[in-house]
């Protein structure tokens, strides 16, 4: 168990390595000179130019060698400093993100979660089953087809313009601000509902399937038929399925959260809701670089957090990784 | 791609091998092909939408970025699916950037799936040193959240190409696939007859491509399909934050303008309806094509 715990830290230590070095050299060895760039665009303000340039000749002590340019950086890191933001200037970048963080993650965990446990409950119960399988798979098919924003469009469009039941901007009404009172939150609970859905069905088709399609796989193993003519019901039969297809289904719960986390920036992006998401297309659109950058770390650390903890839940589930009898998964 | 990279790799080592193309084996597969509906169905669905892809462009009257027209028009006559809140014409977009998701999706899945065959094979084929270090880089590139860094590279390039997208997609995509070719790869490679290859003299690189890769081609097609559908619901969503191709028009940023410019409040559904309907439409008829694959090559997965 030790070991494979090693191993995987391993991995999302060299993946952290990995990622803050993309996040250091791409703005060095991308063609052009950022920083020139950079300080052109906002020369209209004269004030954030002068203390742009000089941040940036320190921050990349150009005059410096390579590497302690990059050591520099780590340090920075380290220090909890991610640079200052270009749109709001004097703005920490690490006080913006700090700002956003609770929408993306009240959103987002919810989400991951709940579809991941409907979906596997849908999946089970439609596979080899005639009707249910019927509308299961197609419905299943045609959510995990339809891209995230989409039907955030489309809920935001329906329920939201048209039929007027869900407001369709923001994370909480305008008139208030944000407290810990009843209203407020009744509020909050409001304007989150239609993201989270929108997030929630796109997920929930693709748990529904691959559930569906593990149970047919282990359905059809040696010992389920072994159990079913021995006269086992078929309930039983499908309790060991089931148990047997959810190990792949953990394994994928860590695949697929970067594929989440996207789809959660752009349906963010469509309710205009107050999370990473937004905040990174306003980066985008104003070319606020440091921003950017702050968010691609704070995504790769959540995402990183988020495997590791499904690879503790799955020692918790999965005996032979306890017993040290690693699968060629670890 | 949320349900596609994981059931297929779950299924990986039940899946493979086994099927040698024998000559009548082919007529075989052909029949229960054609047979089966699911394929069919998911075969029509792309079919059409490549076809509206291909020869779309040639009916479209106007360009589509050319203002002119008559801002937020409902589809009609001559303009057959409306016009954008500047007067542009829907219809010239959405084919256009239909011929743009189609040519990422291919550029993007064909590579992808060249990588991921290059490592997998190299990594389960070798063994050893090689494939330590492999299997570290492609757990690395399967565990960073692979948008977050499309965001990084693609926020830094000023000028985007459809291929420079395609390239930063594939270069993301391929780690699942070479997982799964190299746990297949693994199991094959004990097989007598790859022994009896390598005691004849065969190099390496010829065993893998001559005995390993045939007894997997059909699951090597698979791939390239998730990952077709796959590139194009990332590269839809890199287009909607406003990363896309800088030269042209794509079904993402359609979406993008209508949302940044209140089609939802105005009601102009026929700007932001059918891009997304289309990507759904490909991607989902791909993923269906996929199911039907499986079937016709797995026969324990036929229905009865």
């Amino acid at each position: 168990m030790t070991r494979y715990i090693a191993r995987k830290l391993l991995i999302y230590g060299l993946t952290f390595v990995v990622a803050v070095t993309i996040d250091w050299a791409i703005p060095r060895f991308m063609p052009g000179n950022p920083v020139e760039n950079l300080v052109a665009r906002i020369s209209l303000k004269p004030e954030a130019s002068e203390a742009l340039t000089s941040y940036y000749t320190q921050a990349f002590n150009l005059d410096d060698p390579w590497w302690k340019e990059y050591l520099n950086f780590w340090v920075a890191l380290f220090h909890g400093d991610l640079g200052r933001s270009i749109m709001q200037f004097p703005t920490p970048v690490t006080t913006l993100i700090r700002r956003s963080l609770p929408y993306t993650l009240g959103l987002l965990i919810p989400a991951i979660l709940l579809s991941w446990y409907a979906g596997n409950k849908v999946g089970a119960l439609a596979a080899r089953r005639k009707v249910l399988d019927n509308t299961v798979l197609p419905v299943g098919y045609v959510l995990t087809a339809t891209p995230y924003m989409w039907l955030g469009i489309l809920l935001a469009w329906l329920l939201g313009s048209t039929w007027r039941v869900f407001p369709v901007a923001g994370g909480y009404d305008f008139s208030l601000r944000p407290e810990w009172s009843w209203v407020f939150i009744q509020s909050l609970l409001y304007h989150w509902f239609l993201p989270f859905m929108s997030l929630f069905l796109v997920a929930f088709g693709g748990w529904a399937i691959g559930m569906r399609n593990m149970i047919i796989y282990e359905l059809e193993s040696d010992y389920a038929h072994y159990l079913e003519a021995l006269g086992a019901p078929s309930r039983l039969v499908r309790k060991y399925a089931f148990r047997n297809a959810m190990l792949p289904q953990i394994t994928g719960l860590a695949l697929v959260i970067g594929v989440v986390v996207a789809g959660n920036l752009v349906t963010e992006i469509v309710f205009s809701y107050p999370g990473l998401g937004s905040l990174i297309l306003n980066a985008i659109q104003n070319e606020d670089y440091f921003l950017i950058q702050g968010i691609f770390l704070v995504i790769i650390i959540c995402v990183l957090v988020a495997n590791f903890v499904v690879d503790i839940v799955y020692v918790l589930v999965d005996p032979r990784t306890r017993t040290g009898m690693v699968g060629k998964r670890a | 791609m949320t349900i596609a990279p994981q059931a297929a790799e779950a299924r990986a080592p039940a899946a493979p091998a086994a099927r040698a193309p024998a000559p009548g084996h082919r007529h075989e597969m052909l029949y229960f092909a054609l047979r089966n509906k699911k394929l069919v169905f998911g075969l029509c669905l792309v079919s059409l939408m490549l076809l509206t892809a291909i020869a779309g462009p040639y009916l479209a009257r106007h360009a589509p970025m050319e203002y002119g027209g008559p801002p937020g028009a409902a589809p009609s006559r001559d303009y057959w699916l409306g016009t954008t809140m500047f007067g542009q014409d829907v219809y010239a977009q959405f084919v256009n950037g239909l011929r743009v998701s189609f040519l990422v999706g291919a550029l993007a899945g064909g590579l992808a799936a060249v990588i991921g065959m290059l490592v997998g094979f190299t990594a389960g084929y070798r063994g050893g040193w090689t494939d330590e270090l492999l299997n570290m880089l492609t757990n690395v590139v399967l565990v960073i959240p692979t948008f977050a860094v499309l965001l990084v590279v693609a926020a830094y390039l000023t000028v985007r190409g459809v291929v420079i997208e395609a390239l930063l997609i594939a270069f993301t995509s391929w780690p699942w696939a070479a997982r799964a070719i190299r746990a297949q790869t693994f199991s094959l490679t004990s097989r007598d007859f790859v022994d009896v290859a390598r005691l004849s003299g065969v190099p390496w690189w010829k065993i893998v491509l001559k005995e390993i890769a045939p007894m997997m081609s059909s699951y090597l097609f698979m791939a390239f399909i998730l990952m077709f559908g796959g590139a194009i619901l990332t590269a839809a969503t890199l287009d909607f934050i406003g990363l896309g191709p800088t030269n042209t028009i794509s079904l993402g940023m359609m979406m993008n303008y209508s949302v940044t410019n209140a089609a939802l409040q105005l009601g102009f559904w026929w700007w932001f309806i059918p891009p997304g309907l289309a990507i759904m439409v490909v991607v989902g008829g791909l993923y269906i094509m996929n199911v039907g694959l499986d079937e016709v090559f797995n026969p324990r997965l036929r229905e009865m």
